[in-house]
């Protein structure tokens, strides 16, 4: 028998570093539609990685794929000689659209504290963190888009990720909610979290990024130090991405 | 949410702390029409603060009180079917059958009388009117006391039912209760013990058709249970109740025993 | 013939006066029913939840036969039961036929099914939307069959109701292996079964009536706590 969603067993700790990640010839199809198709990709050790690209370019498989959530059809991803599937429990990922369980803010968080053997007296520290203690005893489903991505985040931290895998969390968030969840982002960045982060908005990028990772029909078109990208990209997508034509 | 739920079950089964175990308790397999007539109601209650024995009443059909008897589900059988009895006391189910009590028989039928039988008292002659009229009849048709007596009156007034079965012969598969309820629904003759139809409350406009034939007579009998055969029953505590219902004072409970004045069991235990 | 009114009126009255048989009648009635509820949900819940997060060769099969089984006759089950519990059957050593504990148990087969057809399609809806969410959180399956109770738990609330409602209405397995027996394991069912075969079916349908209004104040309290949890959006 098989459970769906059975994860793979829980690493402990101790282990050697999962990064650098090194991505092969990875390649994703879905019958006739290839959405990734010979990717290659390393990522270093530390700094906060945006992904970019236009729309179906694979983003979001891209990250379901470094978590092991999903398997390539071909290709190899390789987390410092781990398969993603090894190394789902060393990292976290904050969904486009955060899954909140039916309960209160501050079970949402010890829930995950518990299953995942931390220690449970750290939810006020992690409420307070992004900002949510006021919020604690209210039901999660009844948040704001901002306030249910900043509790997602808190949710992910819970688990010491060595790895933040990011998806679009800000995507059609008010300015202020954008900017709090950039913060508790970069304050992850700089305590020594990985973070690999998918966006659509430029001037995100811009703000977060320390290299860009551009994808364009299923490769990778540029990867690049954000201080090299922005001002003057090489690949003509990038270009054309950045300065607002629409890319396909 | 898990340990909540232990939390009530552990409560609920708690609160049903088994009930069946105290001494001097038995389970009396018996016929329905004494349950349901309410003699129990009139006797257990003298024969318990004598004894301070318990009397658990099953009542169901004869057939089946016969067979959970032989399952060994009772200390006591009070039925009345006199062949089967004697049957199950010889098969070494009972350690020995005594006449307790009767009454009588009657068939009972609308007031507009459809077969024209109403005032005979020739129970075999009233039977073959009915289905050589095709009236309507209502049976048993559940192996039971009353059905066993009705099966052979049938047979000695020389007509098979089943050939109109589902036609003007209904056959109920139910207790008394039940198939007077469904005859008096569909406008069928039944047969029917007297004391149900005394106490019985759902008659509308049924009247008594046919009685006072010597056939129609019922006997009912008592037997313990044999401890040879079921190591489970309870022997002293149902020959107490037996020896209580065959002693005078129980046949004079039994007699005393009346429904809108009329008396329903005619004790004829054997005098010792 | 019997007017309903006239049932009615006897039903208040029985209420009203407190009838002290028929106070002991709900009673049990209310305790037989709601332990094999809680029996049932103890059995129905984690095996519903299994198999609503599992994939397995002839899963087909295994929900084929927990739907089928949630239509099991009453008296099929009784008499499953009685054969099990007789004296002369395996498990009569125990001495339980006859007993509130033989009705609980023949009533907990009766309804077991349909906690676990009926919750295992709520889990398994529910587990689609949080299956992911799970995966990347690295849950253990029993991690995620607890969560997915919990969460479910207004929803599930609702097949409790229903395994209580058959339970509570049901007499075709009580009466084989309780025996209607006064005092002992007469409940609201067998004893209108009981009322009817005396022809007294006005004293039969106010039981009933006793029987319905505490289905609906039953359903009334369910009702209201699924409101009130809706609107914490814990539905």
């Amino acid at each position: 028998m098989t459970i769906t969603g059975a994860p793979p067993r829980i690493e402990e700790a101790t282990q050697a570093p999962i990064l650098q990640l090194s991505v092969t010839d990875l390649s994703l199809r879905f019958g006739e539609a290839t959405v990734l198709d010979g990717l290659d990709l390393t990522l270093g050790p530390v700094g906060c990685t945006m992904i970019m690209g236009p729309n179906g370019a694979g983003k979001s498989l891209l990250l379901k794929l470094l978590h092991g959530l999903i398997k390539p059809t071909s290709g190899r991803i390789d987390w410092s000689g781990y398969s993603a599937a090894d190394v789902t429990a060393r990292q976290a990922m904050v969904f486009q659209k955060p899954v909140l369980l039916r309960r209160s803010v501050a079970a949402n968080l010890d829930f995950v504290l518990r299953s995942r053997g931390k220690d449970r007296d750290r939810c006020h520290a992690l409420l307070d963190h992004v900002g949510l203690t006021h919020k604690a005893d209210q039901p999660a489903r009844l948040l704001s888009g901002g306030e249910a991505q900043r509790l997602a985040l808190a949710r992910a931290l819970a688990t010491d990720p060595e790895v933040l895998l990011l998806d679009e969390p800000t995507a059609s968030l008010d300015p202020a909610s954008v900017l709090a969840i950039e913060r508790i982002v970069s304050s992850a960045r700089d305590r020594g979290v990985r973070i690999v982060f998918v966006t659509h908005d430029i001037g995100q990028a811009r703000r977060m990024a320390d290299d860009v990772v551009f994808l364009h029909r299923g490769r990778v078109a540029e990867h690049a130090p954000a201080a090299a990208f922005f001002p003057e990209p090489r690949c003509q997508a990038a270009r054309d991405y950045l300065n607002g034509k629409i890319v396909v | 949410m898990f340990r909540k739920i232990l939390g009530a079950a552990a409560i609920a089964v708690a609160a049903n702390s088994p009930v069946f175990a105290e001494d001097g308790a038995i389970i009396v397999q018996s016929t329905t029409s004494t349950a349901n007539s309410g003699l129990y109601d009139h006797i257990l209650p003298i024969f318990e603060g004598k004894t301070g024995i318990k009397a658990n009443v099953v009542a169901v059909g004869t057939g089946q009180a016969i067979r959970n008897a032989q399952n060994c589900d009772g200390d006591v059988l009070l039925v009345h079917a006199k062949p089967a009895e004697e049957k199950f006391v010889a098969d070494g189910y009972g350690t020995g059958r005594t006449d307790l009590m009767y009454n009588d028989f009657i068939i009972v039928g609308p007031a507009e009388d459809p077969a024209g039988v109403t005032g005979m008292t020739d129970a075999q002659a009233a039977l073959k009117k009915i289905a050589g009229e095709g009236a309507l009849f209502a049976s048993r048709g559940d192996d039971s006391g009353t059905h066993k007596k009705e099966v052979s009156l049938w047979k000695d007034a020389g007509v098979d039912p089943d050939a109109g079965s589902g036609q003007w012969y209904r056959e109920t598969g139910s207790g008394m209760g039940a198939t007077l309820n469904a005859g008096i629904g569909m406008g069928a003759y039944v047969m029917t013990d007297r004391a149900t139809w005394i106490s019985f409350a759902n008659k509308q406009d049924y009247e008594i058709a046919v009685e006072g034939d010597e056939d129609l007579f019922n006997q009912y009998g008592v037997i313990p249970v044999n401890p040879d055969k079921c190591p489970s029953v309870n022997v002293e505590a149902a020959n107490a109740f037996s020896g209580w219902l065959l002693s005078p004072e129980g046949q004079a409970a039994i007699a005393e025993y009346k429904v809108d004045g009329q008396q329903l069991f005619f004790p004829n235990a054997p005098s010792n | 013939m019997h007017s309903i009114g006239e049932s009615i009126a006897l039903a208040f009255q029985l209420v009203l006066t407190g009838s002290a048989d028929l106070i002991e009648i709900v009673g049990l009635s209310l305790q037989v029913s709601l332990s094999a509820t809680g029996f049932a949900l103890l059995i129905g819940l984690p095996l519903g939840a299994l198999v609503a997060i599992s994939r397995f060769p002839g899963r087909n099969v295994v929900l084929a036969v927990m739907n089928a089984l949630m239509g099991l006759p009453p008296v099929v089950v009784g008499l499953l039961v009685y054969l099990q519990l007789s004296r002369s059957g395996p498990l009569g050593f125990l001495g339980l036929l006859y007993t509130p504990t033989a009705m609980i148990i023949a009533q907990t087969i009766l309804i077991a099914p349909i906690v676990a057809a009926l919750s295992r399609q709520i889990l398994e809806d529910l587990h689609c939307e949080y299956a992911e969410q799970f995966r990347s959180l690295c849950l253990n399956p029993w991690q995620s069959m607890e969560a997915l109770l919990w969460d479910a738990r207004f929803s599930l609330l609702t097949v409790a109701l229903a395994g209580f409602g058959r339970a509570v209405a049901e007499v075709g397995a009580v009466i084989i292996v309780g025996g209607n027996i006064d005092h002992l394991t007469r409940v609201m069912t067998t004893s209108i079964a009981l009322e009817t075969s005396k022809g007294d079916l006005a004293l039969a349908l106010a039981i009933g009536m006793v029987l319905l209004t505490i289905a609906l104040t039953v359903n009334a309290a369910v009702q209201m706590m699924r409101t009130t949890a809706a609107r914490q959006a814990y539905v």
